[in-house]
């Protein structure tokens, strides 16, 4: 094993090496980096290509150029090592330019990439398991649809009609009944399909939902909610209680007490910490909210650690999930709270929903304002860059859902007398995630250098703009460093997925 | 647990009598290209799509005129004109009973752009260029990928090791950021240089399917046999190996045609790729993407040409799929009550089905060990990583 993670290591280095000289040799040949001076008209123009020249060593040869450059690249690794990846055209250190970039482009991806993996993950397996049905067909043209749906395209739409459409809509934020009718019937019929049943059954979720999703739209629209949203004290704890029972049902079954009591313990101290923390929430920063996610993990695990009685893990995974829930409830109240106030902010003018860049210039505000704004514009880059990983997760998902239902094994869970619940979320959701992890850990390596078009579209400077700005150019350095950056990634995202899939499923031997 | 399947998918087993053995209709066998062409054939969706692929690009084509013939519309995508009624379409569908202005072209169907350009012949000329690159790209990555996968998988050894090695060295570097460098190189030589140079990047996963496939293949019994037989390489190679390895081929070059029009209309988008004043769609797109508000029908036009074309050809890439995997057979799910009462071989099973076991919504069974999806996504997990969407 240790020899082969070493032999692996080092055949990546060397491919890495090779493919960063393919790489440099190809943007040479792509672009002279001084094809803008050529043109230029100013009377100092050639002392300023004698300058770039210099700037960027280009009287020596390519191979010349590369070489020094992977020495300069390679000092990066070794700590302290002067870090030399070049200069821009401008005369800029590429290293600082590559750090903001990393730095933002992850806050890009990070939410797009947990959102897609989640979602993908649910909606492949709710298709599988109504396979065939009115539902997985329509999961499974959606994803197709998405699947062939460029990224500008969907960039554009949802720029226009998102954002434009949903800041003019909340100049008066009413629901048109036509509106209610339409998304309360389509709800409905959603509901329906995906719990199923008898006929009875399906129609009283049908009935029920479509209710409850007219009802409360048409609440939101008489009290003017999307100017000034709150849950407040009695939809918090109720929607508390709500996300612990729900997990219960998923995961152990209405029948299973310990399940019961370890979400309602998780439950009831999430709502007491939600009156006690009012007054204090304000003054939270980044970090206190981290911690208080995780206190509120920990207060389930405990839960479930004293309360789980013959079935510890499964508690603790549902006091886990019922806290991460119940925490989320408390913070988006809080953010919900302050949306009246960066909505009427001089610098929003009650246009939330943003199509450029990642904040609003000069914002004065708190936490909650900055994450408000931070929120509003990574919003449409985000669900443009999640529903299209979103595609290719449903399907692999849904497959892989199904080819691990057909295995003997499930036959054996449900011939044994098992729950179908049981059988479903303990012997085919786990194995089904085998093939997905690899999938996901490959498309993560990729997806850091994969945002090139939406990072366009949406004016975000990350590394998709440092190497399109870089290569329109013909910027060599910029270029190379967004490659490394993104070939490491993919190397070593795609190492771990091997490790991974070897370590998950002991018939694959990594060797 | 044997609940029958419909009976017409199960393969033939005995005969059903004995006796003298005339074989019937149903009994002779049929060629394996048959077999795949019926299961295609059957496939409703892929069968429509390859159509309408087939219509729209046709359409294009003789609209605008190839290989210098001169197509059947007026305007060529080029000559500038006079900018009538601020440039938009023309084009009415609706008749004149239903209170539309008739089904007429009429002089500028998709309108004009900002300088006064045919919009119509724009699309049509995107169309062409966008799609006859995506298929020279489909060709020649397909034909580079076979031949090195083959190669290195008929091989192994040494040839295997260095073969993929470069493989490894062009997968590292994404499609889309070799794309983009390739195209900023020759984007400007014209839509078929810069769509033979991207085939050369585009290859990697196509020769590692190949070589996976090959591998297996080459411990095979009429391998050994044609090598007894002295066959040389070549000859086992292509004739021999390649053929049973062609499903996974023709499947995959598909789904990287499909892929291939989004590389290219994201790389003209970006300005990448095929550039002014030749057009593509994705470079119409680019161009108009700021008159949304103004002239909404510049971005429309192109835009549901390209998603309709992928979809399209996702489409057929799915058909081809069902029908070269002998795995997968469409199941046809009965409702148990729908069954003939002698159909069932196990008695009294259905009672001990626990709720909800097997009988999903709507009381379909699911039959468990048969898999009409098994491996469907498995070649999707092979090529999407080179697909570059470049998100």
């Amino acid at each position: 094993m240790f020899s082969y993670v070493l032999r692996r290591i080092g055949v990546s280095i060397l491919i890495l090496i090779a493919a960063s000289f393919l790489m440099y040799v190809l943007v040479a040949w792509a672009k002279d980096p001084l094809d803008d001076l050529y043109a230029n008209n100013s009377p100092n123009r050639d002392a300023l290509i004698a300058q770039r020249i210099q700037w960027l060593h280009l009287d020596q040869n390519v191979v010349v150029r590369w070489f020094n450059w992977l020495l300069g690249a390679a000092r990066c690794v070794i700590p302290f090592g002067g870090c030399d990846l070049g200069v821009t055209i401008q005369n800029q250190p590429v290293d600082v330019l590559l750090g903001r970039a990393v730095g933002s482009t992850l806050q890009l991806v990070t939410a797009a990439t947990v959102l897609a993996i989640v979602l993908g993950i649910t909606i492949g397996i709710v298709s599988a398991l109504r396979q065939y049905s009115a539902v997985d067909y329509t999961f499974t043209f959606g994803s197709f649809f998405l699947y062939s749906l460029p990224s500008f395209l969907m960039g554009v739409l949802l720029k226009v009609f998102v954002a434009l459409g949903f800041n003019d809509w909340l100049r008066d934020p009413v629901f048109s009944w036509a509106t209610i009718i339409v998304v309360s019937v389509v709800a409905g019929l959603f509901w329906q399909a995906i719990i199923g049943g008898n006929r009875l059954r399906r129609l009283v979720v049908f009935a029920a939902s479509l209710l409850v999703t007219g009802l409360i739209m048409f609440g939101m629209s008489v009290t003017g909610w999307f100017l000034n949203p709150s849950l407040g004290p009695v939809l918090s704890p109720l929607l508390i209680a709500a996300f612990a029972a729900g997990m219960v049902i998923l995961i152990a079954g209405p029948r299973a007490r310990f399940a019961w009591r370890t979400a309602g313990a998780t439950a009831i101290v999430l709502i007491v910490a939600y009156f006690v923390l009012q007054p204090f929430l304000p003054l939270f920063n980044g970090l206190g909210i981290f911690l208080l996610f995780v206190a509120a993990i920990g207060v389930g695990v405990g839960a479930g650690w004293l309360l789980g009685e013959h079935d510890k893990g499964q508690a603790m995974r549902i006091g886990a999930l019922a806290g991460l829930l119940g925490m989320g409830v408390i913070i988006l109240d809080q953010f919900m709270q302050n949306w009246n106030a960066y909505l009427t902010n001089p610098r929003v003018r009650g246009r939330p929903i943003a199509t450029v860049g990642s904040q609003t210039p000069n914002l004065q505000g708190d936490f909650w304002i900055q994450g408000i704004d931070t929120f509003t514009h990574l919003l449409l880059p985000t669900i443009s860059l999640m529903l299209i990983s979103f595609a290719a997760y449903t399907r692999y998902a849904r497959g892989g859902m199904l080819e691990t239902l057909n295995q003997d094994y499930i036959r054996t869970a449900r011939a044994k007398g098992l729950p179908e619940r049981t059988v479903v979320v303990r012997h085919a959701f786990r194995n089904s995630l085998i093939p997905i992890t690899t999938i996901v850990a490959a498309d993560v390596g990729a997806l850091i250098g994969g945002a090139i078009i939406t990072e366009r579209i949406f004016a975000f400077s990350g590394m998709g703009a440092l190497f399109s700005k870089g290569l329109s150019t013909g910027d060599p350095n910029p270029v190379m460093a967004y490659f490394v950056v993104v070939a490491i990634f993919a190397i070593t995202f795609n190492f771990l997925a091997d490790l991974a899939y070897s370590a998950l499923d002991p018939r694959v031997r990594a060797k | 647990m044997t609940i029958p399947i419909d009976p017409a998918s199960e393969p033939a087993g005995t005969p059903a009598a004995p006796g003298p053995t005339v074989l019937t209709k149903d009994e002779k066998g049929i060629s394996q290209g048959r077999l795949i062409l019926k299961r295609f054939l059957a496939h409703r969706p892929a069968l429509v799509s390859i159509v309408l692929f087939l219509l729209i690009v046709g359409f294009a084509a003789t609209a605008t005129g190839i290989f210098g013939l001169p197509g059947w519309w007026k305007w060529s995508y080029e000559t500038l004109l006079p900018i009538q009624n601020n440039g938009a379409p023309t084009l009415s569908l609706v008749p004149e009973f239903l209170g539309g202005a008739g089904i007429s072209l009429g002089d500028h169907p998709f309108g004009q752009n900002s300088v006064g350009k045919d919009y119509f012949a724009m699309v049509m000329r995107g169309i062409v260029n966008s799609s006859y690159i995506m298929i020279i790209i489909g060709v020649i990555a397909a034909l580079v990928g076979v031949v090195i996968g083959a190669i290195a998988g008929y091989y192994r050894g040494w040839v295997d090791a260095t073969l993929m090695r470069i493989t490894d060295i062009v997968i590292v570097i994404p499609v889309i950021v070799i794309g983009a460098v390739v195209g900023t190189a020759v984007g400007g030589l014209g839509p078929a240089t810069l769509a033979v140079f991207l085939g050369f990047v585009a290859w990697t996963g196509i020769a590692r399917l190949v070589r996976a496939e090959f591998l297996s293949l080459r411990e095979r019994e009429f391998v050994e046999a044609a090598r007894v037989a002295g066959a040389s390489d070549l000859r086992i190679i292509f004739k021999h190996i390649l053929p049973n390895a062609m499903g996974v081929v023709i499947v995959a070059t598909t789904l990287l045609i499909a892929a291939a029009i989004i590389l290219e209309t994201s790389l003209s988008f970006l300005g990448f790729g095929v550039k002014l004043p030749e057009v593509s769609l994705g470079n119409l797109i680019s161009q108009n993407e700021s008159a949304f508000q103004t002239r909404p029908w510049l971005f429309w036009w192109p835009a549901v040409f390209i998603v309709a074309l992928s979809l399209l050809v996702n489409f057929v890439g799915d058909g081809l799929r069902d029908a070269f995997d002998p795995r997968q057979k469409r199941v046809v799910f009965r409702k148990v009550k729908d069954l003939p009462e002698d159909a069932l071989v196990v008695s009294g099973t259905t009672a001990d089905v626990p709720e909800g076991a097997l009988v999903t919504a709507g009381g379909a069974t699911t039959v468990a060990g048969v898999s009409s999806e098994q491996g469907e996504d498995v070649l999707d997990e092979e090529i999407s990583p080179d697909t570059g969407r470049g998100a």
